[in-house]
């Protein structure tokens, strides 16, 4: 067989050790001028235009772009797996010198899985349910080595799954995908995607669907692969972040075109397209502050792929356009610096002068905070899970209670933004709905506006308090009802709670409450389905917005929005939240959006609060042990910052079974012996409103050196 | 801020048009050519159905002798006498049977358009009454989860274990045979089906977020059930509605056949089968055309049903 031939041909097959020599002059992957187009009822869409890109051996590429932009499309393309309604319609992409384009079904499935393997977002899809972990991770030399005999099969896999970090790797072959994490899951997956010695692996968000401190481990085990296996990466993900401590070289993609590329250096440091500019100014990295040096939006949103402008795509949204140029014409990659192999699709980028401009930004004179809206005491809330198998119902041990909040104790002040820290699980979202009355509290108050509304269910509340306290929420094609028109719904919230009584006063709050946040009157008659995902939150915003609340309720109010247009949500919510003096409680994974926003910052694990503080002392030593390792896990787009890294060992404990003692004590770095395992850490006052809940010493608290620093230059 | 000046400048929407939004999602159907033909075949029938007085050559109940059981395209012969409310009268010789005649000698193809008119009535409002049973008890099931759930899952798992046919024959023997014990057994063994539905897709969208900003904003739980969850669930409902209604037009021609539909002499479909079974060895045209007429109905919904899940898997 041809490919066969091929592949022995293969000097990395043949003689591993020499490999990366022989190959360093001929990249892995090759794409030239590649364009990708949708065939649908409106006719083609031009998903990837004039995309051209090569990965070296033991290279690590990033694809970095919004929703839409193409990224995902380029690795389908690789892959050859567009589905069927998309085509490659020009250029080609080269593997190993040989055109992919050209190659027959069986030798694209010989290469698939063996030459290049792909790792996706979600580990628990990309396992099949019903097969052991060990059947499947050995499936694959099975498959594409003939020879491989059983053992060897099973030696390999367990070997991999040591490469991976994965401690008890004999458990795991043995167990069936749901019985192990989602961390671990995709520890499995990438072990698969290794097993067959790939030359190029292609990674698709892979820490998307995980929390903070497991992606950390994640990053670092790519960064790792990269390292000790020489496999050549793509890696496809939203995040410059990540990008910047996984690759070396990226690539910026912008509505089905690269916009820059370039190594991760030169493009941080000296970004020459007014895309990728935009990007970082809209990135919340420790040099930026909310009063000082706010986020700066771009304006406008992604273009339809079929609705992009002529001439540069990101011209209508650029500070720099000028008529007749921008938009005369398809516009080339330009050669930035040769030596590096900068490129930046801008036809301009030579004639700005990035050193001397500034985006208008005004500077806002900081908040003073005034008396107490919030004060939790203590507040408690236990679910009841009923055992319901005869064992139990024998046994006594019928109900067991998940604590999902254990005596929570803190305060929100007038204008100021709190935020809730934690993963998944910490029992932040429970807080919340207990405090929109969609819970009650089992134990504890929950003071609002002088009132105790902790066993106060919503529908008990009084109009007046129910309009005090709203709510915006995460997904934004969830947040507005498909069926209703925008004003409708905003409407609603107008008339439910007495601001407005006839149509034509309802009407005319409704688009008052558009213009504040900042969308056109048409969207009245809108139906959420034709509105983008930051006009959704926006709409959102307006109807928490409708009531004056006192205190506004965020949870995660931009995490699901493209970068460009989390920073122009996020400038609206501070706007509104700093003209009407509402608190606001902001509940978040992300500590870089946390250290940006918040004034104080509570930080949870399963469901108690580890440390609580001003945002500046939470995010300086003295640190708990799991706060220092959350700032560490967080991704800085930002090359001047040096992190201090930590990855914290195992899983998130189960909250039905919560460690006993300190519930961090499992995974905590800095454990001092059996005390953290018994007692419960008693709570340590480091300064006036900075408590820290842990058994080490205060001192010695004091001396850990900060997580991040910037570089001496 | 200067919220006055940029309202000043800030259009007025457009107003609404509703009438134009509606025309336009009827012509959705035109994307799939199955959904077109089954709509195609359904308007059909209920044009027959509407038009039967103008349509049908003859009054469905009236006999003439030499047309019993006669075939197909048979001319009547001149000066045969037959009996109306108005006394005797003659044929006049020109008169064109198209589908030839029953057993008592009525002309088959007025009965069939007089049928789709009886089967066009009682199979959409007895649909439409397990809707409403079924809408709300799987809104409540869903929604209010708990022991209610217990209960109407357990009571529509009890109706939907017995045989569909042994409870209709129950129900109408027992109530007896009429229009509206039709509508009820229909009801009752249809209802647990479509609460099932109702209340799997509620149970997917009462956590959507949008449930969630009604239920902080103090809604009455009827209010969220019916205007913010309902609405969401037309889509699965709609196609499910068609594919119903087709069980039903069979299950009322069912009845009809088993002597428990409408009284006779009501030309309904199932009637007309059963009243010719037993010549059906001699003159098969007058069973073979009303089941020609279940069937294309049938399929047509069917299609219809077919042609929207199609639809609404596209967006």
């Amino acid at each position: 067989m041809a490919v066969q031939e091929a592949l022995a041909a293969d000097p990395r097959t043949v003689a591993p050790d020499n490999a990366v020599a022989a190959e360093a002059a001929s990249p892995v992957l090759e794409i030239d001028n590649l364009n990708i187009s949708y065939f649908t009822r409106a006719g083609e869409i031009p998903a990837v235009i004039d995309f051209s890109l090569t990965v070296k051996p033991g290279e690590a590429v990033g694809l970095v772009g919004e929703s839409g932009c193409g990224k995902t499309t380029v690795a389908m393309a690789i892959m050859q797996y567009l589905g069927g309604n998309g085509r490659i319609v020009g250029g080609s992409i080269r593997f190993k010198g040989r055109d992919m384009n050209a190659m027959s079904e069986e030798e694209l499935r010989q290469l698939r899985g063996s030459q290049i393997a792909m790792v996706y977002q979600e580990p628990m899809a990309a396992l099949n349910p019903s097969m052991t972990i060990g059947s499947q991770l050995m499936e694959v030399p099975l498959y594409h080595e003939p020879n491989c005999s059983q053992e060897e099969a099973f030696r390999r896999a367990v070997e991999m799954l040591g490469n991976v970090r994965l401690a008890d790797a004999a458990r795991v072959m043995s167990a069936y995908p749901h019985q192990i994490s989602g961390g671990q899951q995709q520890r499995v997956v990438i072990a698969m995607a290794l097993l067959s010695n790939p030359a190029l692996l292609l990674l698709d968000e892979p820490t998307t669907a995980l929390d903070v401190t497991v992606e950390a481990g994640i990053v670092e085990l790519i960064a790792e692969i990269s390292r000790s296996f020489g496999t050549s990466m793509l890696y496809i993900s939203h995040n410059l972040g990540l990008i910047r401590e996984t690759c070396d070289r990226v690539c910026v993609m912008y509505s089905g075109e690269v916009a820059e590329e370039g190594t991760i250096r030169e493009l941080f440091e000296n970004p020459r397209h007014p895309y990728t500019r935009g990007l970082f100014g809209c990135i919340a990295t420790p040099g930026k502050d909310k009063y000082a040096k706010p986020l700066t939006p771009i304006r406008g949103q992604l273009p339809l792929p079929h609705e992009r402008p002529p001439g540069c795509n990101f011209g209508p949204r650029c500070d720099h356009f000028r008529d007749g140029r921008c938009d005369a014409g398809m516009i080339r990659m330009q050669s930035v610096d040769p030596a590096t192999a900068h490129r930046a699709r801008c036809i301009r980028w030579q004639e700005i002068d990035w050193d001397n401009y500034r985006v208008e930004q005004a500077a806002y004179t900081p908040i003073e905070p005034g008396e107490t809206v919030l004060e939790s005491r203590e507040m408690q809330k236990y679910y009841p899970i009923v055992d319901r198998s005869l064992a139990a119902m024998l046994s006594g041990r019928a109900v067991r209670y998940v604590k999902a909040n254990e005596s929570l104790t803190f305060q929100a002040r007038k204008r100021q933004t709190v935020a809730i820290v934690g993963e998944s699980g910490c029992g932040k979202s429970t807080f919340a709905k207990v405090l929109m009355g969609l819970e009650t509290a089992t134990g504890g108050e929950l003071v609002f506006n002088g009132k105790d509304v902790a066993e106060q269910s919503v529908m008990k509340r009084t109009p007046a308090q129910i309009a005090s306290l709203q709510m915006v929420f995460q997904n934004p094609n969830d947040t507005l009802n498909p069926s209703m028109t925008v004003g409708s719904q905003i409407g609603r919230v107008l008339r439910k709670f007495r601001i407005a009584r006839d149509p034509q006063e309802i009407e005319q709050r409704v688009l008052d409450l558009l213009d504040v946040v900042k969308l056109p009157r048409a969207f009245i008659n809108r139906r959420p389905r034709q509105l983008s995902g930051g006009q959704k939150q926006r709409v959102g915003i307006a109807r928490a917005f409708a009531g004056n609340p006192a205190m506004v309720i965020a949870d995660e109010p931009v995490s699901a929005l493209d970068v460009s247009v989390q920073a122009a949500v996020t400038g609206l919510l501070m706007d509104i939240q700093r003209e009407y003096d509402t608190t606001l409680l902001f509940i978040s994974h992300d500590l870089g959006v946390v250290r940006y926003l918040a004034d104080r910052v509570v930080v949870m694990y399963l469901g108690q609060i580890m440390e609580q503080g001003d945002t500046e002392a939470v995010f300086a030593p003295p640190y708990h042990p799991y706060t220092e390792a959350l700032l560490s896990a967080v991704p800085i787009a930002d090359t001047r910052v040096r992190k201090r890294r930590i990855i914290l060992e195992g899983a998130l404990p189960s909250v039905l079974d919560p460690p006993k003692g300190c519930p961090f004590h499992t995974r905590c770095p800095r454990k001092i012996g059996a005390i953290c395992e018994d007692t419960p850490p008693p709570e340590q006052e480091a300064e006036s409103g900075h408590s820290i809940r842990c058994h080490i010493p205060m001192d010695e608290l004091r001396r850990v050196e900060p997580v991040i620093q910037y570089n001496a230059e | 801020m200067t919220e006055d000046a940029i309202s000043a400048e800030r259009p007025l929407p457009a107003p609404r048009r509703p009438f134009r939004e509606a025309v336009k999602s009827i012509g959705l159907l035109r994307e799939s050519w199955v959904a077109s033909l089954g709509a195609g075949i359904v308007v059909f029938w209920v044009i027959v159905a509407v038009l039967a007085p103008v349509l049908a050559p003859y009054p469905p109940n009236q006999q003439i002798g030499p047309l019993k059981n006669a075939p197909p395209m048979t001319l009547a012969e001149e000066g045969r006498p037959y009996f109306t409310d108005q006394g005797m009268e003659r044929t006049s010789g020109d008169e064109l049977y198209i589908l030839g005649g029953d057993n008592l000698g009525r002309d088959v193809l007025s009965r069939v358009i007089w049928g789709a008119r009886s089967v066009l009535i009682y199979a959409p409002i007895a649909t439409a009454c397990a809707y409403v049973i079924g809408i709300a008890m799987g809104l409540l099931a869903g929604y209010r989860r708990g022991w209610i759930d217990d209960v109407l899952s357990r009571v529509s798992d009890i109706i939907l274990s017995f045989p569909v046919l042994v409870l209709y024959v129950v129900i109408i023997t027992v109530f007896g045979p009429s229009a509206i014990n039709i509508v009820l057994a229909v009801t009752f063994a249809s209802a647990p089906g479509i609460m099932r539905i109702v209340r799997g897709l509620v149970l997917d969208l009462r956590n959507r977020d949008y449930v969630a900003a009604a239920q902080t904003r103090g809604e009455n739980p009827w209010y969220i059930m019916l205007v913010e969850i309902l609405p969401n669930a037309r889509g699965p409902l709609i196609v499910d509605a068609c594919l119903r209604l087709g069980y039903t037009t069979i299950t009322i021609g069912v009845l009809g056949f088993l002597g428990l539909g409408l009284p006779p002499p009501d030309p309904n479909w199932g009637n007309l089968v059963a009243e010719n079974r037993e010549v059906a060895q001699i003159a098969p045209y007058s069973t073979l055309f009303p089941c020609i007429a279940i069937s294309t109905l049938v399929l047509g919904l069917n299609l219809l049903a077919d042609g929207l899940r199609e639809i609404s898997m596209k967006d």
